[in-house]
């Protein structure tokens, strides 16, 4: 057998279950149309604006910490599974890549950026 | 040539570590102690830039043999050429600083992060001469915009410089598309995305794959924006009028640089069997560049988008002795980077100095009679500028020789004249700017502008271009022994 | 030997100073800046001098490199420095005189308004001749030539303001480009002949390669004599040096006396080996030295303003130094140019210090009896007179008999008898000079009188020195006594390949004494002739210059109106080349050339706005532009 077909399958039912789960709640769930709800996004934001309004970067800054978080853990993971092999070359390795990520979080830490007001 | 292969080598990137480290250790020193320590910004940036700078240079072999060092699992080469270009980069860097130490103060943005970015900017575009694999390579393209394009709009309190950040933002991020997919499809065809592999690959296989020219055209449109050439240069003249006089002096010499750089590296290296493909396209947008470049200048009333435009014309020269290749071509493109960068930082040093608080003397109208007041200044800026036109005895007449007489060499008489009708065209508007400077009087005595952005350091900085425009134009011979120890490691 | 550098960078410096910042310092501090420049460049010569004589005197030549200016093939130029005794010799002179010259300029130029523009000229124009004395290849040779060309031309314009004085400026320039003309055709040639530039690479393949007379090296030798026919100003090019003195008298005396205008003189002396390669030219620099020497002394028997007097003369002086290298005696020329530039330069300076009294009066009809007012003046420039006309035992006497003394060895009995003329004439110039300035009735108008006034200091001073100078310069080269020529012995090496070829000085004939004493006595007693018949003429009988001028009207009418050389040249060749130059101008130029660059200019410019047009500033348009640019070459990649 082809070797990609376990992929193609794999495929189909990601698509599938993602499809099924969007119809499902359009049947299943409670429908209350009003304006907000019908936005693309729910972020705080509305999307159609007056271009010269001024508007907060802070939503952004914590979506950017999160991110890089986010990626650290992409990152951490592989290595906890491999950790014994990678030795200590691989625990310095990744105790150089917390550090740097601290700087990083000290830095905004201390340049106020995770101050709400 | 001797090849040298080990996986993990720190040496090999010991001057970008050094960049790394003091860029972090200048964003530590002011979230920790707040602006208390500001002044040690600047010193430890510019300590950083010397360190590298120092590694470069002292690195086994640098400049002697011809021993090409590859680590990282192939993904990073040592060899002349890229610690060249490294150099560049750090003295285009390097001068910067010192040329933004006032103006900093003057526009009362004397924060870290400008040292910062600078310095990590400096990584991307070290990262970028070293990489050895296309997807590092790309990174390192990352690296250095993503950094420019902050820099670009540091001074944020100004209109302008928002605009060219979020045009330069959102440009740029367009272009890396390009790139990106390029080398996908490179690395689609060819099943890796390591230079020297692909080569291989390419020398076994044969070229003429469609998708492969397709990668290598998505290649050129990326790399084309980044060096900004005509029809992919649109960026350049507001992003360059936009961003900090100090900030545009250093986009125009050192990330351009670097880009070709990476360019020349993929091309000559991995690419060489599709040169049949590209030679008619570079071509092309060699002569537009050259043309478009020059002859909007003309026009321009304001001197930072005036040498803007400029810019786009002399990554055109480039691209003209990108093309006539070899071992001649290959030398003036880093002859010229060289004094490319010193020629046009330096001038930008003047255009700092005499620009005022918030940028607001940068007409050309407004250099009359700077020649009487500044008399050292005006005899500097003409010198940059007689360089940029290429008039002896600078470093500018010396590299577009060596390049036009590369073209010739190869074959490329029309591109060559063409090159020579375009410096002359240029020729025009680098002159009014000294014109203006010696030969027109303003109407009060006190429309002159003032010094505002003068200090020492930016002293030290019109000096330093000064010699080496002067140097590269009356002591080519020494420099050329040097960059062709460069390029012959990957000939 | 490696800080040579230093000498010429010092006045360098100093011309960088002054020309830069010259209109913001103190004026003292411009002078003090012009003058230490020239006196540390005079220190380091002589420390120069100090080291060069510890060697041997085989071993007295260095050539510090200091880079490589252009090599393209196998043609290569160093810029490097040739440093012997010849070389040391000028560079002593230009520093040295140089150095009092700038002094003496404080107070010359004290309320000129162009005074730091004075300075850095001055400054620069030393460094240029510097560049010019110790290069050791052509070509660098050739770039401090043209820049003392160039400073020439900005110092006799110095005061622009005047029509005659710019006039003047275009005159020397010009006149002078045509000698560079020919010496730059003598440097390609010499090139193209031997494949390099440098002095000695040149003459150790010239003589292994041509025989004696070879055309190619009269060739060589002649057109590089063109040049310094040009700088030295020697017949026919010699009619810019007399105008040049609309320039202020301190530069007449620095650079039209004492140093640029020996230029061609060095030259000469330098390339020796190729003259004395080339009879043909030898002969004909003899010739033209000569037929100058004379031509110009008869001039200056009958002008009347005490600077082209002056100037006539350094046209014969140099004459006499050219008709020394011709007939083989290059350390005579050498030496004669060392002595000139100690008298001329001295009465130069005087004459500047009479005109500075009169406040600028120049015509010597209008002088006289100035003795008594200006003592000081007046004793410096009597000495001055004495060293010119060669009366023992001022400087003079020993370098010009030395000239004449070996014009009759080599055989040239016209040549020595002419020079032996021209040395009477130029007695009896001087002294008339003398009578008329400082002697008899004041003939000044009643306001000037009134002003008269002894030099200052700074002035004085350097007067003092070079008169002390114009004395004792010559004690260097005693002839006929045992170690006596201690100049000749010093410079000796440089020119032993030429005197060689010559076969001078053999060894075995050498001259009798007697016949060397009795040459002495006979130029002594010219030159007292010269002297005398000027008493005669215009102190015992002052009418009697009048009488004569009416008797031979024809003859002075010649001479006054200098033989109409000047009308000459204006009808033959500067009206015709105006007139060519108008004609190609009208029709040519402004209906071809203007009209084609204009046009290019023009259709550029709207072109220029058209395109500009294209950057609206909005970035969808850009993003347009990135992504038509986009198809357009990945269709025409995909399509080929």
């Amino acid at each position: 057998m082809n070797p990609y077909v376990p992929v193609l399958i794999m495929l189909f039912l990601a698509a599938a279950t993602a499809a099924g789960m969007i119809a499902a709640t359009t049947w299943i769930g409670p429908k209350k149309k009003f304006a907000d709800k019908m936005e693309p996004f729910e972020c705080g934001e509305s999307p159609i604006v007056n271009p010269k309004q001024r508007f907060s970067v802070k939503f952004y800054l914590v979506a950017l910490f999160f991110v890089i978080f986010d990626i650290e853990t992409v990152f951490v993971y592989p290595w906890a599974v491999l950790f014994r092999e990678l030795n200590w070359f691989g625990f310095v390795e990744m105790m150089i890549f917390i550090f740097i990520l601290a700087v990083g979080l000290i830095y905004v830490w201390r340049r106020g950026a995770l101050e709400w007001d | 040539m001797e090849q040298v292969m080990s996986s993990i080598s720190l040496s090999a990137i010991a001057p970008e570590l050094v960049l790394v480290a003091c860029g972090l250790i200048v964003l530590m020193i002011q979230a920790v102690f707040g602006s208390r320590f500001r002044d040690s910004f600047a010193y430890v940036s510019l300590l950083g830039i010397g360190g590298a700078a120092f590694l470069v240079l002292t690195s086994p072999g640098a400049f002697e043999s011809k021993i090409v060092e590859y680590s990282f699992c192939d993904m990073w080469v040592v060899d002349n050429f890229s610690r060249f270009f490294k150099l560049i980069f750090l003295i285009g860097t390097g001068l910067t600083l010192l040329i933004s130490l006032r103006y900093l103060d003057n526009e009362a943005m004397q924060h870290s992060e400008y040292y910062a970015l600078m310095l990590l900017c400096t990584v991307g575009m070290m990262v970028m001469a070293s990489a050895a694999e296309l997807i590092t390579i790309f990174l390192g393209v990352e690296l250095m915009s993503i950094s420019l394009y902050a820099l670009a709009g540091y001074t944020r309190s100004r209109m302008m410089s928002n605009e060219a950040a979020i045009k330069y933002f959102i440009l740029g991020s367009f272009a890396s598309g390009f790139l990106i997919y390029g080398i996908a499809l490179i690395y689609g065809t060819t099943g890796t995305s390591q230079i020297p592999a692909i080569a291989r690959y390419l020398a076994q296989a044969g070229a003429g794959a469609a998708v492969l020219v397709m990668g290598m055209a998505l290649l050129i449109i990326g790399f084309g924006f980044k060096t900004a050439s005509v029809p992919f240069h649109m960026w350049a003249p507001d992003v360059y009028e936009g961003a900090p006089a100090p900030v545009t002096g250093f986009m125009s010499a050192g990330p351009k640089a670097a880009a070709f750089a990476a360019f020349v590296r993929i091309f000559m290296e991995a690419l060489p069997t599709l040169q049949t493909d590209w030679i008619m396209v570079i071509w092309l947008i060699a002569v537009l560049t050259m043309t478009v470049g020059n002859i909007i200048a003309l026009v321009q009333e304001n001197i930072k988008r005036m040498l803007a435009y400029s810019s786009i014309a002399h990554a055109g020269y480039v691209l003209v002795a990108f093309l006539a290749a070899g071992e001649l071509g290959l030398t003036s493109i880093l002859y010229y980077m060289l004094a490319y960068t010193f020629m046009n930082i330096g001038a930008f040093a003047v255009i700092t100095m005499l620009a005022g608080a918030g940028e607001t003397r940068v007409k050309v109208e407004d250099y009359r009679g700077v020649g009487y007041k500044h008399p050292v200044a005006a005899l500097a800026m003409s010198l940059f500028l007689f360089s940029l036109a290429g008039i002896p005895p600078t470093g500018g007449f010396m590299g577009k020789f060596y390049i036009f007489s590369a073209a010739v060499k190869q074959g490329y008489i029309w591109l060559a004249i063409i090159g020579v009708l375009n410096s002359v065209v240029s020729v025009y508007y680098y002159l009014r700017v000294t014109v203006a400077m010696y030969m027109q009087a303003p109407e009060k005595d006190e429309d002159v502008p003032a010094a505002s952005a003068l200090s020492p350091a930016l002293v030290v900085a019109i000096f330093i271009s000064a010699y080496g425009v002067l140097s590269l134009g009356l002591f080519p011979s020494t420099y050329v022994a040097m960059v062709k120890e460069s390029f012959l490691s990957f000939l | 030997m490696e800080t040579a550098w230093v000498i010429p960078a010092l006045p360098f410096a100093g011309f960088l100073i002054n020309g830069l910042w010259g209109r913001r310092l103190p004026k003292k501090f411009v002078g003090w800046i012009a003058c230490g420049a020239m006196g540390l460049a005079f220190l380091a010569a002589s420390r120069l001098l100090w080291i060069l004589l510890q060697e041997t005197p085989t071993g007295r030549f260095w050539e510090p490199v200091y880079y490589t200016w252009i090599r393209a093939g196998d043609f290569q130029v160093d810029v490097s420095f040739l440093i012997d005794p010849l070389s040391m010799v000028m560079i002593l002179v230009v520093t040295g005189v140089g150095f009092l010259i700038h002094v003496y300029s404080i107070g010359y130029m004290h309320e000129d308004p162009g005074y730091p523009r004075y300075f850095a000229y001055l400054n620069l124009f030393a460094s240029a001749m510097l560049l010019l004395v110790m290069a050791n290849n052509l070509l660098v040779m050739f770039v401090g030539w043209e820049g003392v060309g160039l400073c020439s031309y900005l110092l006799i314009g110095f005061w622009y303001e005047k029509q005659s004085a710019s006039d003047a400026g275009k005159k020397a320039f010009i006149v002078n480009r045509i000698g560079d003309f020919g010496f730059l055709l003598g440097i390609f040639l010499t090139f193209w002949t031997f494949g390099s530039l440098n002095f000695r690479e040149i003459f150790e393949a010239a003589l292994v390669r041509f025989p004696t007379g070879d055309a190619v090296v009269v060739g060589i030798t002649l057109l590089l004599f063109v040049g310094a026919m040009g700088k030295s100003a020697q017949i026919p090019l010699y009619v810019w040096l007399p105008d040049a003195m609309e320039g202020p008298t301190p530069v007449s005396a620095l650079i039209h006396a004492a140093t640029m205008v020996t230029a061609g003189v060095y030259m000469v002396a330098r390339c020796s080996v190729l003259y004395a390669l080339a009879p043909f030219s030898m002969g004909f620099v003899a010739m033209i030295g000569c037929t100058t020497a004379v031509f110009a002394a008869s001039i200056g028997l009958v002008q009347n303003d005490i600077k082209r007097v002056l100037a006539y003369s350094t046209v014969s002086q140099l004459g006499y130094m050219f008709l020394g290298c011709g007939v083989g005696a290059f350390v005579a020329g050498i030496f004669h140019l060392m002595t000139h530039a100690f008298f001329k330069a001295l009465l130069f300076l005087g004459a500047g210090s009479v005109i500075h009294a009169l406040s600028g009066e120049q015509d010597i009809q209008r002088m006289g009896g100035l003795r008594s007012k200006l003592p000081v003046t007046f004793a410096t420039f009597v000495m001055g007179s004495l060293a010119i006309a060669g009366i023992f035992p001022f400087a003079g006497f020993f370098s010009k008999d030395e000239i004449l003394f070996e014009t009759l060895m080599s055989g040239h009995w016209v040549l020595y008898g002419l020079a032996l003329g021209g040395a009477g004439l130029t007695a009896f110039y001087m002294f008339r000079l003398v009578f008329l300035t400082f002697f008899g009735e004041s003939r000044m108008d009643p306001h000037a009188a009134h002003h008269v006034h002894e030099a200052p200091r700074t002035m004085a001073v350097p007067l003092m020195i070079l008169a002390a100078l114009s004395l004792t310069g010559g004690w260097v080269q005693i002839p006929g006594i045992e170690g006596g020529r201690v100049f000749g012995a010093f410079l000796d090496p440089v020119f032993h390949e030429a005197s060689q070829l010559l076969g001078h000085h053999g060894g075995a004939t050498h001259p009798p004494l007697w016949l060397e004493g009795a040459l002495m006595g006979v130029s002594v007693a010219v030159a007292l002739a010269g002297i005398f018949l000027a008493y005669g003429w215009y102190m015992k009988d002052p009418q009697r210059p009048v009488r004569a001028a009416q008797k031979f009207a024809r003859a002075y009418r010649w001479l006054f109106h200098k033989y109409y050389v000047d009308e000459f040249y204006q009808a033959t060749v500067v009206n015709p080349l105006k007139q060519a130059a108008e004609s190609t101008h009208q029709w040519v130029d402004r209906r071809f050339i203007d009209g084609a660059v204009d046009g290019t200019g023009s259709a550029f410019r709207s072109l220029s706005a058209v395109v500009r047009r294209i950057q609206t500033g909005l970035v969808h348009h850009y993003a347009l532009s990135v992504l038509a640019g986009a198809c357009v070459l990945l269709l025409f990649v995909l399509a080929l």
